[in-house]
């Protein structure tokens, strides 16, 4: 990896969220993902980019793929990584999360993952410690390494994102994987839509950069990628939507619906996925879904990110300043 | 006793839509005489002269909305501390929320509060008991009892009262005492988990919203209710276009309905709230520009009525948190009045307009003495440089919690002076 021509240099010290970042900041991570790729693939897949580098995952909520996807990657790159799990830490005895943070600050860590299930956790965190902070979502705000590893899905199989049609299908109002995935997407020039029940989308939606559809047929006719979201089980018992049948019946993706969109269309799930709920078993293991290339591309987009925000001609202490 | 003579002020007072150069002559605690015929009587003998060339002196302001930590919650706010920073404010008369801990809901608490601030406040403290015991929604409390204690008015501060029968009978009960049931709504449900204005905005951020409905709905039926049993009923905080356009129509049915604003809403708009800064997270929340601009003109036609501070300490352990689960409400008693003459700088609303929502009106409103510059009135009253720029600093705050959403904001218009009952209570 010596000999990889340099990137040019990412010009923030955190990621929190994809509304931060220029198309071209977006391109340049999707660029150093690629390599990552070639990396994991590699049989010695342990590099020594943030080796004497300290992680520190903080993860609010519980997530076994995200955070393990972070954690492979820190590893992957030589980092230390330590995962602070809620149940073990002071947060259980009422310790805020700023003076949580202010702790682990202490310990001079060089990055800062965070999953919390208040939106603007991570841009708190961010004002209160010394080291790069990178979201990994945060309420229904935003989850940009989500978008990120979606757009390099995307990019690798269709070559481009620019003017391809993408659908957003789901539980648009509670998700943040839906606000940057709109966000990038719209960055490098792809239609979007969001195809939902009304009860599921959030006020303004129209003002998003988004188009609308309240049927599937209509959503995915057409369409390039068609991009699932899970769907909490407590919003689908009559707060939201009536029941579990009746929502497979109108938005869960099955082979009929998914007829209306390209042939060549990609299925996309950011998991984990409710089978028979928002997507069909044939449909999640069929020839057109790519959800497990997105679980690969989770760790070369959390590689790309770090080696960006530690960038040594940038950071040499690895202190931001 | 001491004589004081203002000369050479302005002098605003709305109880008797006067505006002229002239004196104010304080006699021991109450108004001898204030205007331009109290000019002409010269220096009484013995008395102390100030030359008041360039200010205006104003009738104390009336805050007819603000929380307070004690009892309960010291650390946030004293009644004392909050009394130095209405004192600096200008606010000469503060209505004391009851939704403490203990809730203010007997007359023991009545008591408790007029004790406290007869032996530890500047200001004058005129406590509000809640409308329902416990602040439960279910049983009135003793609204003959409290009155009797010295409650000026009934309100379940922070709650709405979702029970339309208890709603009703409260009504139509504080009739018979003609009390004043003091009122602000939001729908539970409809708001349900929301934390700031519905729309594009808070979409964005992924916060949960809260439609303007919410405070529209329950304002609407508690509006038919005051029709209904023909009762004194005042909004104490709308927010949006639509519930002023509500309480317009109410009244315009001849109902004893009158409407108050925070300042809050008349100042700052949803997008304030920036990247999930917690102090501008308030109850009601910052709206649309549109709703801001509604309730800048609802103030100047009249449809509200009073403006208030909805002074609201919050400490760190409840604003340095993510902004979903930080608690809402701002401090406002030491930028009420400069906030407000914001609208009078940009010749939005008349200056008489604007001190009559601080002052008169409020007073009137709830029955409180002040309010006037009337020959007999208490003096209480403020000089004020109305031209004068300064900065919002938090180490000048006096109030025991810091959380201002005007830090850093340059307000016009300084009170030099606080006079309560005749004697200085802030010196600039």
């Amino acid at each position: 990896m010596n000999e990889r021509a340099p990137f040019p240099l990412y010009p923030h010290r955190h990621l929190l969220g994809i509304k931060d970042l220029s198309p071209s900041d977006i391109e340049l991570l999707l660029d150093r993902a690629d390599d990552a790729v070639a990396i994991s693939r590699q049989s010695e897949k342990k590099t020594s980019t943030l080796r004497g580098r300290t992680q520190i995952n903080l993860f609010y909520e519980a997530s076994t793929r995200t955070q393990s996807s972070f954690e492979l990657a820190g590893k992957r790159l030589g980092a230390d990584v330590m995962n602070m799990s809620v149940a073990s830490s002071s947060v259980k005895k009422g310790e805020t999360l700023i003076d949580t943070a202010m702790t682990l600050n202490a310990m001079r860590p060089d990055i800062l993952v965070i999953r919390h299930a208040s939106a603007g956790a991570a841009a708190l965190l961010a004002q209160k410690v010394g080291c790069s902070v990178v979201n990994a979502g945060d309420g229904a705000h935003e989850h940009p390494t989500q978008a990120l590893l979606d757009a390099l899905t995307i990019r690798r199989a269709k070559g481009k994102i620019a003017r391809l049609t993408v659908a957003i299908c789901g539980d648009i109002g509670h998700s943040r994987v839906a606000r940057s995935n709109i966000l990038l997407l719209n960055a490098l020039g792809a239609r979007v839509r969001v195809v939902a029940p009304s009860t599921l989308l959030p006020a303004g939606i129209s003002a998003m950069g988004v188009e609308v559809f309240n049927t599937m047929k209509e959503g995915l006719h057409g369409a390039d990628v068609v991009m699932m979201l899970r769907l909490q089980r407590e919003r689908m018992q009559g707060a939201f939507v009536p029941s579990v049948r009746e929502y497979f019946r109108y938005y869960g993706l099955d082979a009929e619906k998914l007829k209306a969109a390209r042939d060549d269309a990609l299925v996309m799930h950011p998991g984990p996925m409710n089978r028979g709920v928002e997507i069909a078993s044939e449909i999640a293991d069929g020839p057109q879904s790519v959800i497990q290339e997105q679980v690969e591309m989770g760790v070369a987009v959390r590689m790309a990110v770090m080696e960006a925000l530690l960038d040594p001609r940038r950071n040499p202490e690895g202190v931001a300043g | 006793m001491s004589v004081t003579l203002f000369q050479n002020a302005r002098i605003v007072d709305p109880s008797r839509t006067l505006d002229e150069i002239g004196a104010v002559i304080v006699d021991g605690k109450t108004i001898a005489a204030a205007g331009a015929s109290a000019h002409n009587q010269g220096a009484p003998e013995g008395a102390t002269i100030v030359d008041c060339r360039g200010k205006t002196i104003l009738p104390g302001l009336v805050d007819a909305r603000v929380h307070i930590g004690e009892p309960g919650a010291e650390h946030r706010e004293t009644i004392a501390s909050a009394s130095t920073a209405a004192a600096a404010g200008g606010v000469t008369s503060i209505i004391m929320m009851p939704d403490t801990d203990p809730v203010i809901d007997d007359v023991a608490l009545v008591e408790f509060v007029l004790r406290t601030a007869r032996d530890t406040a500047i200001v004058n403290v005129f406590p509000a008991a809640a409308i329902t015991r416990g602040l439960r929604g279910t049983e009135m409390s003793e609204f003959g009892l409290l009155r009797e204690a010295g409650a000026v008015a009934f309100t379940e501060g922070r709650h709405t009262i979702s029970n339309a029968l208890v709603m009703r009978r409260a009504l139509t009960y504080a009739r018979d005492f003609g009390a004043v049931i003091d009122h602000e709504t939001q729908d539970p449900d409809l708001a349900s988990t929301g934390v700031m204005n519905e729309g594009l905005f808070a979409s964005w951020l992924g916060l949960p919203g809260i439609p303007r409905e919410a405070e529209a709905i329950p304002l609407e039926r508690d509006l038919m209710l005051a029709r209904l049993t023909r009762s004194n009923y005042h909004a104490a905080k709308i927010s949006t276009a639509m519930s002023a356009a509500a309480v317009s129509r109410a009244k315009a049915d001849g109902a004893a309905v009158t409407a108050g604003a925070a300042i809050a809403s008349l100042s700052l708009n949803e997008h304030d709230v920036g990247e999930y800064r917690t102090f501008f997270r308030l109850s009601p929340p910052l709206r649309a520009e549109e709703d801001r601009v509604a309730m800048v003109e609802a103030l100047r036609d009249g449809t509200i009525d009073i403006l208030v501070s909805s002074h609201d300490p919050q400490d760190v352990d409840t604003k340095r948190l993510p902004f979903a689960d930080a608690a809402s409400g701002a401090i406002g008693l030491e930028t009420l009045l400069a906030a407000a003459l914001r609208l009078h700088h940009n010749e939005e609303v008349p200056l008489m307009r604007i001190i009559d929502a601080l002052s008169t009106a409020p007073a009137k409103r709830f029955g409180l003495p002040g309010g006037t510059l009337a020959p007999g009135a208490a003096a209480d009253l403020i000089v004020v440089d109305l031209e004068e720029p300064w900065l919002v600093r938090e180490q000048d705050i006096r109030s025991r919690s810091k959380n201002t959403c005007f830090e850093g904001a340059r307000l016009q218009g300084k009170v030099l002076q606080t006079l309560v009952a005749g004697s200085t209570v802030h010196r600039a």
